[in-house]
């Protein structure tokens, strides 16, 4: 490593785990791939590196690859900064992600299967059953429904971070409607635009087939009546909601309509869409709709996003809904602690995957725990997304920490704390030059009657120096992944 | 069913269409009144434009007296007007973005860029001696638009809803422009005796629908007010011709109804019938003497009507 020089040599990745350069003992990317980037990056001066970097989120503004910001006034639209440095993962080390991310797909949807209908993790005592039938995610008209495949979560991205040895640890899943796979696969363009000099000859696995993977595993859990070539939509809350050029972005790759909940309706519980030609059935829908929202006859009632009686169309299976009604009671914070627990049961299996040590609040060990130990700990609440109301001890004020134990005591069952782990780091070209910012990476998995797992992920980055925090409302951007070929 | 389209979808590119066709129609109202300005009458021409658009009442209880400056910015700037240009681009712009994922990505990035540039216009930025050159940028990009949307948009139902989408506008738009040429004749008493004081105005009016060449080539030498409103209403041959606009229109509502077996348009196909049967039966000498403004007037109505027929039928809003 002591060959660094040109643009890097004044890196320093100080204890943390790199994820070019791996740690002085234990290198990440083989020798010969890692030593053609250094060479390119070499190539280039800060200058010209930064005038890529501008011409970069130019275009991103220019395509409208933005998120919509909304203060009292107006809509403002704002890029997700882009850092022109990628971050590559060895064909070794992503198939251990790879296969780590299927098993926890795997007993995320046994686990699913089983809370709403025979519960038999709960009577062996596996999970406590008040975390699961107390849970506000948790679904009661879902008990006893059954669904194509047994698939709940179709879609999944599960956030996975490297410890200061360089081992990966799931910091949380995301069984809902998780998004970012469209920054996945735009990065990557922007990368072959912009950057084709550095990608050239590398042998990077291609991100490029999302859409189709999503809409052939889509059409796999098809309600059984439907035809051939089943109808396949995305239901969009539509252009206001910021997370609209993804919805665009998925609807144009699978090549199904992008519909609004006033596009669709149901007739003697089938589902359909308003065509210039009359009514036309629907048979799945990846909906990017909250559940609270999908029905205002059996959900929240004031729903102007939704599709009154696409509950019973569901129920009595004339439509496939992605993901499942009720999946969140999977990604919970609290659940997630008992993760490697539920893989076990299910799977017979040891987590590929090992979770980062979490102390559950509502519990009185780990509320004990928390409040003697708050400043070596991050405390988050379990209902927030987001990075919304982390509090990451070691870095917090007294003030914070002691407003923190206040609500603890207040609201134990509300949080969870966990270690701080000592991300790992990415070379990243921020005002002084290139420095080293800390990541995590948000593969995605696509689920219908197998499972498929996007080789990459979303790379995101902590842009401010020293911070965890990668959340695009914290200061966060986003890079390229590499995931080298074997 | 494959063929189908979302009738949201209908909606969103017919009026993709319009509110680009109008931004650029705008424009060019904008630009000939700009022109005719610099002679000695002066806000005379301005209040015009207030009064062919039906917003002399809005403009003055919101701006008061008439001033070249103020109704430019009224048209240019002022998001309160629906029919600014800033507001028209922004309306584009969203029913773009709802189609994102059926047009070109080349399509939705102009789109784009232009919004931006508009929105980012300041008041310096339109003053009077810069009018001009705002204008010809705002005519570029719609026709940028224009170009991209001919060479990148997939021939299905959408194009049709978009193609005829442009052709009402761009009609009812040539209605307007000739109305605030023609009644600005008026009031200013030309008559085709006093040729070379009406020269220009008949020759700008023709420039501002870009059609004073092609005029040309059918008629070498006079420009008289009875051939130039011929010529904007009834050619059969000009692009920018009410009459062509609406033949157009109606050629693409008969595909849409027998190609694509979109049955519920048929209501506002006999609407467009209408519009073409006012304009075949007009008496332009008539209309000359008396009648334009009136006429016009007539004719958006009845664009009105076929645009709800339209919805109705198609667009999901029964």
């Amino acid at each position: 490593m002591n060959s660094l020089k040109g643009l890097l040599a004044s890196y320093n990745q100080d204890q943390y785990f790199c994820e070019l350069l791996g740690l002085p003992d234990r290198q990440s990317v083989n020798p010969k791939t890692l030593k053609s980037i250094i060479t390119r990056l070499d190539k280039l001066n800060l200058k010209a590196l930064r005038k890529r970097a501008k011409d970069a989120e130019r275009e991103l503004y220019n395509l409208g690859i933005t998120f919509t910001v909304y203060t009292d006034s107006q809509a403002i639209d704002r890029i997700l900064p882009f850092d022109v440095i990628p971050r590559v993962i060895s064909a070794q080390d992503f198939d251990i992600i790879d296969r780590g991310v299927k098993q926890r797909v795997a007993a995320i949807n046994a686990f699913l299967k089983d809370i709403y209908h025979d519960q038999k993790i709960l009577k062996d005592g596996i999970v406590p059953k008040q975390l699961v039938l107390g849970n506000e995610n948790y679904c009661k008209h879902m008990e006893g429904v059954d669904i194509p495949g047994d698939t709940y979560v179709h879609i999944c991205g599960i956030d996975i971070v490297r410890d200061l040895d360089g081992s990966f640890k799931v910091l949380e899943d995301n069984a809902r409607t998780p998004s970012g796979v469209s920054y996945v696969v735009e990065n990557r363009h922007l990368m072959l635009r912009t950057f084709p000099d550095l990608l050239k000859g590398i042998g990077v696995q291609r991100v490029s087939d999302y859409g189709m993977r999503l809409y052939q595993a889509l059409a796999d859990v098809a309600p059984k009546q439907a035809a051939e070539d089943p109808t396949i939509v995305l239901l969009s809350p539509g252009i206001y909601n910021s997370a609209y050029f993804e919805h665009v972005f998925i609807a144009r790759e699978m090549g199904v309509p992008l519909v609004e909940g006033g596009d669709l309706v149901t007739e003697n519980d089938t589902v359909y869409m308003k065509t210039t030609g009359g009514l036309s059935r629907v048979d799945v829908i990846y909906r990017r709709i909250g559940d609270d929202f999908l029905d205002p006859e059996t959900f929240r009632k004031d729903s102007m996003l939704g599709v009154p009686g696409l509950f019973k169309a569901y129920q009595k299976g004339n439509v496939t809904l992605a993901n499942a009604i009720g999946t969140g009671v999977a990604d919970d914070k609290a659940i997630y602690a008992y993760m490697p627990r539920i893989i076990k049961y299910y799977l017979d299996e040891d987590a590929i995957l090992s979770n980062v040590d979490t102390h559950i609040c509502g519990e009185e060990d780990g509320l004990k725990y928390t409040l003697d130990n708050i400043d070596k700990l991050v405390v988050k609440p379990v209902g927030e997304a987001g990075g919304y109301g982390v509090l990451v001890g070691p870095r917090a004020t007294k003030a914070e920490l002691e407003q923190r134990r206040i609500e603890l005591r207040d609201d134990p069952s509300n949080y969870i704390s966990q270690p701080v782990v000592g991300l790992s780091v990415c070379p990243t070209l921020v005002p002084n030059g290139i420095e080293p910012r800390h990541v995590d990476l948000r593969p995605f998995a696509v689920t219908g009657k197998n499972t498929w797992v996007l080789p990459g992920g979303l790379t995101r980055v902590a842009l401010n120096k020293g911070s965890l925090i990668v959340n695009s409302s914290q200061g966060g951007g986003s890079k390229d992944t590499w995931v080298l070929e074997k | 069913m494959k063929n189908s389209l979302l009738a949201r979808f209908a909606l969103n590119t017919f009026w993709l269409a319009r509110y680009v066709e109008r931004a650029d129609s705008l424009a060019r109202l904008l630009e000939v009144t700009e022109t005719h300005s610099r002679d000695e009458h002066g806000d005379q021409d301005w209040q015009l434009i207030l009064e062919v658009n039906g917003d002399l009442a809005r403009f003055k209880s919101q701006y008061g007296k008439i001033t070249a400056i103020d109704v430019v910015r009224f048209y240019a700037l002022d998001r309160e007007n629906p029919g600014s240009l800033v507001s028209t681009v922004s309306y584009a712009r969203e029913n773009a973005r709802s189609l994102r994922h059926l047009i070109s990505t080349e399509m939705w990035s102009q789109i784009n860029v232009m919004h931006s540039n508009i929105t980012g216009l300041k008041n310096k930025d339109i003053q009077l001696r810069r009018l001009a050159g705002l204008c010809a940028t705002i005519k570029e990009d719609c026709q940028a638009h224009s170009g991209i949307t001919e060479a990148t948009l997939y021939r299905d139902q959408a194009y049709h809803f978009y193609w005829i989408g442009k052709m009402v506008e761009r009609a009812d738009q040539a209605s307007r422009i000739l109305d605030v040429g023609f009644t600005r004749s008026k009031k200013l008493g030309f008559t085709d005796e006093n040729a070379g004081e009406n020269l220009s105005h008949w020759t700008g009016l023709l420039r501002a629908i870009g059609g004073y060449q092609a005029y040309r080539r059918t008629h070498p030498i006079r420009l008289r007010a009875e051939e130039v409103t011929s010529f904007i209403l009834l050619n059969d041959s000009f692009p920018r011709s009410v009459m062509y606009c609406i033949k157009e229109a109606h050629e693409y509502m008969v595909e849409l109804i027998e190609d694509h077996g979109v049955e519920t348009a048929k209501e506002a196909l006999i609407a467009l019938e209408d519009v073409k049967k006012q304009l075949s039966e007009a008496d332009i000498q008539k209309l000359i003497d008396s009648d334009l403004h009136e006429f016009a007037d007539t004719l958006q109505r009845q664009l009105i009507t076929f645009t709800q027929k339209l919805a109705e039928g198609c667009f999901g809003q029964s």
